[in-house]
């Protein structure tokens, strides 16, 4: 095989030519060979980015701090201080609960918002999608910084309401608490609901709103019957993305949260940083991992268990 | 055809997706300059023959030659054939002269010459002036030119091109149809058209290969195929046709016949008919080698029977005649030469005379 | 379909409704720009007065601006990268019978889906490990990886709705695979190019959590804000600085909108043609 190809190809160099002429022909006959080969520059550097890294934060999670050093023999006992001290299970508690108002609180009052655009406004749908999402091109940081600077002892509502001499001293509930928190938060986190809600009210073929209602549903009907369920991969992908990111959020509730408002991502970075326990903050975030994925299959099987009750 | 004189050769080539056989075992020769096309119904395998000889799909096994030279190493850059896709793929990031010269890059050519060379092309389409045109300013029609035009210009030994007119309305195809037609007779290359509308092939082609699950079942002339069908299938998906079985009867050498259920004993040129006495055949005529009349025709073969449903197509009317010995109703289809009113009113149940004339059968083989 | 249909009839309560939504959106955000002109140190109304003093001191900071050119450095480098490694992994994607495709993009896609804080501190604990030092390197490395999801999903719709039939048309016209991306290609898929890029950059820019635990000695500009925030004198500087980056933001945003919208269709967008 390789002397035919050789002799055929008249300025044979020797092997390395006719290895190449193979690779290529092979290549050639499978697709996925070449697929992948295209591939593995980013397959490599998602592998050093991901796996690597998650196998030996899942080791060091198994070892414990020894003075100013780690003893590096497995064991499960951070596991274990995770699960029985009230501290971080309060913490993880409250992190999945102010995330989780502010997903529903965002995806609810974004709803509407992206209704109107999908189904109300005609002409410059683009400049409308460009009004909502403008505000979250700018950075997280500054956008967090502007409500401490409305919500702030000092800041614009107290000010604001001080100068027309409503209240007397600072409303305190306003800045460092779970409140201050989920309203940031919401605020910060809209153009990620906005979008996929969009996306998936304006796929809706208007002809089947139009099919029910020459069926004889009114407007509320329709919606809860047609509407809602067709836009509900737009809630799913709204929720995901919102309440993912948001659980390990640490600039808000570093900002504005206070004592109340403290979130795991608070804890697990005084573990790297103050506290110096890098094992612990290892377990803590692969518990994080872990409770986040155990919620999301829920949340999952509960959505799908409530569409085919609704169809 | 003989293979030497063949400037397309197919030989035994097959192509498997997986477990599928998409190509089967096809062998075809296509002369120089011919007008061929590759006919059959969605998924018989001619428009991935079509992107064999493109270099599109390898072969899994056999080999295509194109003026003599195997094409399995060739790369699609390299062969000397050009296509014209069934969705155009005009670039829409270029103008309608850059998509024309697209493919001159190579030759180098100075910038006056290539122009000109456009200008030709563009004058042979008829779409002189329009150079500048963006992609998507164009309508269908023009779509197909342009793609018509950026293939030719290359010179190409042969023209592929994959159900060309498929995407335009009915009346821009039958005039594409005429163009296309005059244009290959012009430009004197070998065209290899896919298609699956029966009467395009037709109107098109020298010879047509028709194809099913990856097979070809008959190479012929539009007439030849037409007229003289191979097999049943050839015989329904071209055209309408009429089936009755039959049962051969051989008088010694000089005569023979073919004892049809519904039309009686139809005698048959002897060199027609290759079976035995006794054995099965397919008999096939087509609706309009009939002859209607309300009573027994003189001098001709004739059954009679009743009329079940009439409809009147203009140009032609269609009958559906129930005949004695057989299940199904005869389809019958008439001129209607004169404003035979009388005719298209007739009424269901009326009793009708078929007459046909022996040379119109078509003897099958039964499958 | 026309717009006076009766789906489609005006509802004034949503009008109502998206008014005060965006007015809720941009109010905080342009408190920013507001103070930054405020001739006083403490972020409170009244307003004291205007003033461009906070600007005028910002250009003898030279922290700030060491900061801005880091991050700048970092985000140009990860949206490159990010958007070759995007447009390799999206092209193999949609032009390849692959087996494994699903798993692959989920693996891809998986940074969207893990809050940047494990990332951050995953990656952490690998450099320390293998005794990287921190730098702007670490930085674009965790960049690089929040950033593939967003390149990926932004490249691919592009190559996506790409007709395969174009690439094949140029290669029947003679090109080699290399010329027909180069002249087929990458102009037809330029605009989800650009977007990625536009993309990719703004996240890294505005990128905290992953360069608060990779930073080395270098601070990225949010970083250096992150610093800021804790001394209150320089409150006003640090408000001048984020208007002018709003400022410029808005500017990108609106090139990046345009680009976007030079290469779509009215299709591209659900906008029904009426």
């Amino acid at each position: 095989m390789a002397e035919t190809s050789l002799s055929k190809s008249r300025t044979a160099r020797g092997a390395p030519r006719a290895f190449g002429a193979r690779l290529t022909r092979y290549l050639r006959r499978s697709e996925t060979a070449r697929g992948y080969l295209l591939m593995s520059p980013t397959l490599l550097i998602m592998t050093i980015g991901i796996v690597v890294p998650f196998i030996i934060l899942l080791v060091i999670s198994m070892w414990t701090r020894q003075g100013f050093s780690f003893d590096t023999t497995l064991t499960l006992a951070n596991y274990a201080r995770a699960w029985n001290e009230p501290i971080y299970g309060a913490l993880l508690a409250r992190s999945f609960w102010i995330s989780g108002v502010a997903t529903v609180a965002t995806v609810a009052l974004c709803y509407p918002m992206a209704y109107y655009v999908a189904f109300h406004v005609h002409r410059n749908k683009m400049m409308w999608l460009i009004l909502m999402t403008l505000p979250f091109w700018t950075s997280y940081l500054l956008r967090v910084f502007a409500w401490k600077v409305i919500l702030g002892y000092e800041g614009v509502i107290n000010s604001g309401l001080s100068a027309v001499g409503l209240i007397d001293a600072p409303l305190a509930f306003l800045l460092y608490s779970p409140s201050a928190v989920i309203i940031t938060l919401a605020h910060a986190w809209a153009a990620f609901a906005i979008l996929p809600l969009y996306v998936s009210l304006e796929k809706i073929d208007k002809s089947l709103l139009e099919a029910a209602t020459d069926l004889g549903d009114g407007p509320v009907a329709r919606f809860l019957r047609i509407t809602l369920p067709l836009s509900m991969p737009g809630i799913i992908a709204a929720s995901f993305l919102i309440f993912i990111p948001t659980t390990g959020d640490y600039i808000t509730p570093a900002l504005l949260g206070g004592p109340d408002g403290a979130m795991i991502g608070n804890l697990i970075q005084v573990q790297f940083g103050a506290v110096n326990n890098w094992p612990m903050g290892a377990t803590l975030s692969i518990v994080l991992m872990l409770w986040i994925a155990a919620l999301a299959l829920a949340f999952l099987l509960v959505t799908c268990k409530v569409q085919e009750r609704i169809a | 055809m003989t293979t030497s004189d063949a400037f397309i050769s197919i030989r035994s080539v097959s192509k498997f997706f997986g477990g599928f056989r998409a190509i089967d075992d096809v062998s075809l020769d296509i002369g120089q300059g011919e007008f061929f096309s590759l006919l059959g119904a969605s998924g018989c395998g001619k428009t991935t023959l079509l992107r064999m000889l493109a270099g599109f799909e390898s072969t899994s096994s056999g080999e295509i030659f194109i003026d003599g030279q195997p094409m399995s190493e060739v790369p699609p850059h390299r062969r000397p054939v050009n296509m014209v896709f069934q969705s155009y793929a005009i670039f829409p990031h270029l103008n309608v002269q850059d998509n024309i010269a697209y493919g001159l890059r190579k030759q180098k050519l100075p910038v006056a010459r290539r122009l000109e060379m456009v200008e030709e092309m563009l004058d042979l389409i008829k779409l002189s002036g329009y150079g500048s045109r963006k992609a998507n300013e164009l309508s269908g029609g023009q779509r197909q030119r342009i793609a018509l035009a950026r293939a030719l210009i290359l010179r190409p030994k042969v023209l592929l091109l994959d159900e060309p007119l498929g995407a335009l309305d009915k009346q821009l195809r039958e005039q594409m149809q005429l163009e296309l037609r005059a244009l290959q007779r012009q430009v004197g290359i070998t065209f290899v058209f896919v298609t699956h509308d029966q009467e395009e092939a037709l109107t098109l082609s020298d010879r047509i290969a028709v194809m099913s699950g990856g097979r070809v079942l008959q190479v012929d002339t539009p007439a030849g195929l037409y007229e003289m069908p191979k097999t049943r299938e050839v015989a329904s998906f071209i055209g309408n046709m009429n089936f009755f079985r039959g049962t051969v009867r051989r008088n010694g050498s000089a005569m023979a016949a073919v004892e049809t259920e519904g039309l009686g004993t139809i005698p048959i040129p002897v060199e027609q008919i290759t079976k035995p006495d006794g054995a099965p055949v397919q008999v096939a005529l087509r609706p309009e080698k009939f002859a209607l009349s309300a009573t027994r025709p003189d001098g001709t073969l004739a059954v009679e029977g009743r009329l079940r449903t009439a409809a009147y197509l203009g140009e032609r009317s269609h009958f559906y005649v129930s005949i004695e010995g057989k299940a199904e109703p005869v389809a019958v289809s008439t001129p209607n030469i004169s404003r035979g009113l009388d005719r298209a009113d007739s009424q269901s149940g009326q009793a009708l005379w078929l007459s046909w004339s022996p040379d119109a059968i078509v003897i099958l083989d039964t499958d | 379909m026309s717009a006076g249909t009766y789906i489609r009839r005006p509802n004034r309560a949503l009008q109502v409704y998206a008014v005060i939504f965006l007015i809720v959106l941009y109010v905080p955000v342009l408190f920013i720009p507001l103070f930054s002109f405020n001739d006083a140190v403490h972020v409170r109304f009244p307003l004291k007065g205007f003033t461009l003093q906070w600007y005028t001191e910002l250009w003898s900071r030279q922290a700030l601006w060491n900061s801005l050119w880091n991050s700048v450095r970092v985000g140009l480098v990860v949206s490159v990268l990010s958007t070759v490694l995007g447009v390799m992994a999206a092209r193999s994607i949609t032009r390849y019978r692959m087996r494994g495709k699903g798993p692959l993009v989920g693996f891809i896609m998986m940074p969207l889906v893990i809050p940047g804080i494990i990332f951050g501190v995953a990656l952490l604990v690998l450099l320390s490990r293998m005794g990287v030092p921190l730098s702007l390197y670490t930085v674009g490395l965790g960049h690089l990886i929040i950033c593939m999801p967003f390149a990926v999903a932004t490249l691919l719709p592009r190559f996506e709705g790409f007709d395969p039939a174009m690439e094949e048309a140029s290669a029947d016209l003679g090109e080699n695979g290399w010329w027909t991306f180069w002249r087929v290609t990458f102009p037809m898929v330029m605009p989800g190019i650009v977007a990625s890029l536009l993309l990719t950059f703004t996240i890294s820019f505005d990128e905290f959590i992953m360069a608060f635990f990779l930073t080395g000695t270098d601070p990225t500009l949010p970083m250096y804000i992150w610093g800021q925030l804790r001394f209150p004198k320089e409150f006003p500087s640090v408000l001048a600085m984020a208007s002018l980056i709003l400022f410029i933001s808005f500017v990108l945003v609106f090139i990046a909108q345009w680009v976007g919208r030079m290469g779509l269709d009215t299709e591209d967008l659900g906008v029904p043609d009426t």
